[in-house]
């Protein structure tokens, strides 16, 4: 059997559709590059039926010279926050554990009506609440990756862990992803891909378990740029069916790709110039000014001078919105039920909640509760309000100065699982360049930027103007091509 | 003028009363989600994925819900807000699946409006009274529970849920319960002519908390109680009577009012408390970031305005000046969508039938409308067949009645035949000799005979004795047997007497 699994999106869609081999020898490659991968934990559940099924589909549409899709052919991991149809839906959550949906995603809907088929479900932070992958109930994901000289179980990021590691590891050629406050870039970051999160509205929310509704937004991760902007047009779309979706036509992302930059000006915010940050991390963001300046591209300096507030603010909005967005689970209409004998009502959703949800979900709870009570609603989410509002002014403007934004994507690399649980801040600033864009609502890339001396990958992050993902995606190309990233994890698993 | 007062050992107290009154909506489907809202269905046969809250549904406003919202608003001549929004209210209960329901906490669609209760001084309101209205909101009513199905256990009923209410929030401008009742029944009727709610209140399409505290006049407002879900007119009385008179005795023994939320006993009549201030809720409102403002663009709100009927207040206005009825029959007209529909449609046919414009023939068909026809309907009973009733089949009893062809007591007798049997009036009148005589020959020859047979009551006419005139108009009519015209007998009878 030919192996298929080094092979992206692009490669796999244009094989299928010129007959170089078949959409069923490439599900079936797949197929047990995940069997074979347990030990990266990736994903909840396999579903290589599905993924089998969907690439036959593709093959009889070929045989008789149908349109195959923007995705025809390409199997991807799905990650477990999207509602599939008859499969386990969980959010990585114990209450959610068995929970099969009666319905499909639009997201997931629009990639199966692309021609894409499931590999499975991916493992994620529980409800999408985590930068390392360890919040899953059903266990860490392991990022391929390990440091040179060590095989200590590095973190793949989170939320999206599932999705980075199944792809950096080829056991996927892409995967959806969320991100809320950096759940794909971050990831995408820690494991040598590509990740981008569209324009908040962009990609419907309708059947994603929600986690923060303000904020939530669903986008591919791949290993290349082309491949994310084909998938990204296979996923976007206005849906009615979600009232905070964009009613905007969707671009030809792909055929519009080109990493000529000139004319372009790309702004270096100096307040991501933070303390802590990595060295290695800033030698990487020299070197992508300096490909993005060969690539055409003017280099300025900007501002956005209420960076430092944009996490604590964060920090108050998502859990605000997510503690209201997960009462819904409260063991009376699906999921895990805890009734203990002689119970009433209040002590089956104390018994349920406390079972079902993992500590980090009920630290965000707390946080969230406590920020929206009367008597400190003013002091915390009306404040946080305004500082997104502030964030999102020093976006607009910048833009009178530059068309993008470049800077890390997180301001250190992958570390091993287990060294930051008893930090939870430490743990949280992960995402403090990560986190501005998606207050501002604006698409933002991780592209892969090179290895530190450790041998771990860094990214580069890309934020654009709201809807101008094709900047975002030009710009990641011309950084694709000068970095020339090849480097893949070495197989342990 | 007398105002309603509480009489206690120390003195006299004032009733201060304000009304949230929950409307359900008029609308095919939910608030959020494409779920009928039919009444009766069996239980959880209305549920949307939205409206169980599975995860990652999103809700997407209704638009005919916001459309009715708005048009209530401008029949109440209130502020529409171009620009408001939803907030979510926290809390857990099982027939509430998200836990929380969309609602309108800071930025409601609708703000301040006001409403006219008439002076009835049969219920004791001494004058016309403005009555304050300070906002309406749209929001999500809830499920039901119930504990009937099963030992232990309750059970949830989702057909409600998410089915889109208005909550009308009045001011504190009520002092007694008889002008709250007015009030409920003035905004039943200004929702049911709007369409905006059915406003059937055995249903549950109409509910009030009312807000009752008590005060010495003149001095400030008192702490107020909430007594929650009063589901009639008659209950929205009975629990500010109840709820007044308990907080004076609790004043007066020298005790404060808590305030609360409180439950009507219907059995009883009386209130009880249900929680305290201390157990009250935090609900954590905040903007439901599901959804984004609700903005009204100006072509909406033309619509809704083009939209709205004549409403009461104009319509009894114009019953007056350019109908000519009189107050109460006009007030009694326009109280109820109905009753006005069954005139106009009534005054339309019967100007017709009798060749007339409406405004030559309206007081005749109001009288009409309002007692004649009813008091046959009454007398009838069960033995009424009121589909009978057309508005064809009374404009053609009008009709002759106008001609002079039959006579009043004609008319209910043609109308009561109608009524049991069906069948055209103008049919029945010959067929049975319910009609006038108007031959002007027939009648002319009976009084020549009358006159003839009575030359000394003529000499005594004649020489001055005018009450016998009723005299040979009663004869007259004897003759005749009753039928005929009275108008054409006096005139014949002036005539020939000179």
């Amino acid at each position: 059997m030919t192996d298929f699994t080094q092979l992206g999106v692009k490669d796999i869609r244009d094989g299928v559709a010129s007959g170089d081999f078949t959409a069923r020898e490439v599900a079936e490659s797949f197929n047990a590059a995940v069997d074979a991968a347990s030990a990266l934990n990736a994903f909840i559940v396999a579903t290589p039926d599905h993924a089998l099924a969907a690439a036959e589909a593709v093959d009889a549409k070929r045989a008789k010279g149908e349109e195959l899709g923007a995705m025809g052919g390409v199997p991807i991991g799905m990650k477990d926050l999207f509602a599939t149809h008859g499969v386990q839906t969980t959010a990585a959550s114990h209450i959610l554990e068995g929970f099969s949906p009666q319905y499909e995603s639009t997201v997931s809907q629009k990639l199966w009506d692309a021609g894409a088929g499931m590999l499975g479900k991916l493992n994620l932070d529980q409800f999408a609440m985590g930068s390392s992958n360890e919040t899953s109930y059903f266990g860490n994901v392991v990022s391929p990756w390990q440091k040179a000289g060590s095989n200590a179980a590095m973190s793949p990021g989170g939320s999206s862990g599932g999705s980075s590691s199944a792809v950096a590891a080829r056991i996927a050629p892409a995967a959806t992803g969320t991100d809320t406050g950096g759940s794909i870039r971050q990831p995408a970051a820690f494991t040598g891909i590509c990740g981008i999160k569209p324009t908040y509205g962009r990609c419907s929310r309708w059947g994603v378990v929600a986690f923060a509704s303000s904020l939530d937004q669903p986008g591919p991760m791949a290993r290349s740029v082309e491949d994310c902007a084909i998938m990204l047009g296979a996923m976007a779309g206005h849906d009615p069916k979600d009232a905070t979706s964009l009613n905007r036509d969707v671009p030809d992302w792909e055929g519009a790709l080109s990493a000529d930059l000139k004319g372009k000006r790309i702004g270096i915010p100096k307040e991501y110039r933070m303390d802590g940050t990595d060295s290695a991390i800033l030698d990487s963001w020299e070197q992508g000014k300096a490909m993005l300046k060969d690539a055409g591209a003017e280099i300025v300096d900007v501002s956005l001078p209420h960076t430092k507030y944009a996490l604590p603010a964060y920090y108050i909005i998502a859990p605000a919105e997510a503690s209201s967005n997960l009462a819904r689970y409260d063991g009376v209409r699906y999921g895990l039920c805890d009734l203990p004998e002689g119970a009433g009502l209040q002590d089956m959703y104390a018994a349920t909640r406390a079972e079902g949800f993992g500590d980090e979900v009920k630290r965000r709870i707390l946080i969230g509760t406590y920020v929206l009570s009367a008597g400190f609603y003013d002091a915390y989410y009306t404040q946080a309000q305004k500082v997104r509002a502030l964030v999102a002014r020093d976006f607009d403007r910048a833009w009178e100065d530059c068309d993008l934004i470049l800077a890390p994507t997180t301001p250190t690399a992958s570390f091993p699982l287990g060294s930051l649980n008893d930090d939870p801040l430490t743990m949280y600033l992960n995402d403090v360049f990560a986190v501005p864009a998606s207050l501002a609502g604006l698409p933002a890339m991780s592209v892969p930027a090179g290895l530190n001396p450790d041998g771990l990958p860094l990214g580069l992050q890309l934020v654009g103007k709201a809807f101008d993902e094709q900047g975002v995606l030009d710009a990641g190309l011309a950084i694709q091509q000068r970095a020339g990233f090849e480097a893949a994890p070495e197989k342990w698993w | 003028m007398t105002d309603y007062r509480i009489q206690g050992a120390t003195g006299e107290w004032e009733v201060v009363i304000g009304l949230e009154v929950h409307a359900q909506v008029t609308s095919k489907s939910k608030l959020f989600s494409g779920a009928s809202t039919a009444f009766g269905a069996e239980p959880n046969s209305q549920v949307s994925l939205v409206d169980a809250a599975m995860p990652g549904m999103l809700p997407v406003p209704n638009k005919e819900c916001i459309r009715q919202a708005v048009r209530t608003g401008m029949a109440i001549e209130a502020d529409i807000n171009k620009w408001s929004r939803f907030d979510r209210k926290n809390y857990f209960y099982a027939d509430l699946p998200q836990g929380y329901q969309i609602s309108q906490l800071y930025h409601p669609l609708v703000g301040e409006g006001s409403l006219l209760i008439e002076a009835d001084e049969k219920t004791g309101i001494p004058e016309d009274k403005t009555i304050g209205i300070e906002r309406i909101h749209v929001e999500q009513d809830a499920g039901k529970l119930m504990h009937d199905q099963h030992p232990t256990m309750s059970y949830v009923d989702l057909n409600r849920s998410g089915v889109a209410l208005m909550e009308i929030v009045s001011k504190p401008d009520m002092r007694s319960p008889a002008e709250a009742g007015a009030y409920v029944r003035k905004l039943r009727s200004i929702l049911r002519y709007v369409g905006s709610c059915d406003g059937n209140m055995e249903e549950g399409s109409m509910r009030a908390d009312v807000n009752v505290s008590v005060r010495k006049p003149g001095e400030e407002f008192g702490t107020r109680t909430e007594t929650k879900n009063v589901n009639s007119v008659r209950f929205v009385m009975q629990v500010i009577e109840y709820e007044a008179n308990r907080q004076v005795d609790v004043l007066e023994s020298g005790g404060t009012v808590d305030q609360e939320t409180r439950l009507f006993d219907v059995a009883t009549g009386t209130t009880r408390t249900m929680r305290s201030k201390e157990d009250a809720h935090d609900y954590r409102y905040f903007p439901d970031p599901d959804l984004l403002p609700l903005v009204l663009e100006d072509d909406f709100l033309e619509d809704c305005r083009a939209s709205l009927p004549e409403l009461p207040d104009a319509k009894r206005v114009r019953y007056e000046t350019e109908l000519g009825l009189t107050p109460y029959n006009a007030r009694e007209l326009t109280a109820e969508v109905e009753t006005f529909a069954r005139f106009e449609t009534l005054l339309t046919a019967a100007a017709s039938a009798i060749g007339k414009p409406e405004t030559k023939v309206a007081t005749q068909v109001a009288n009409w409308a309002l007692s004649v026809a009813p008091g046959v309907v009454k007398g009838l009973g069960d033995e009424a067949n009121l589909s009978n009733s057309t508005p064809e089949a009374q404009a053609a009893i009008l009709a002759m009645q106008d001609k002079g062809e039959i006579s009043g007591g004609q008319a209910k007798e043609i109308y009561e035949i109608v009524l049991k049997e069906g069948g055209d009036p103008a049919t029945i009148a010959d067929a049975k000799g319910l009609k006038q005589v108007s031959d002007t020959g027939a009648i002319e020859a009976a009084i020549d005979d009358i006159l003839a047979n009575n030359q000394d009551k003529v000499e005594q006419y004649k020489g001055g004795k005018d009450k016998l005139f009723g005299f040979f108009v009663g004869q007259t009519m004897k003759a005749m047997q009753g039928k005929a015209n009275p108008q054409v007998v006096n005139q014949i009878l002036k005539d020939k007497l000179g």
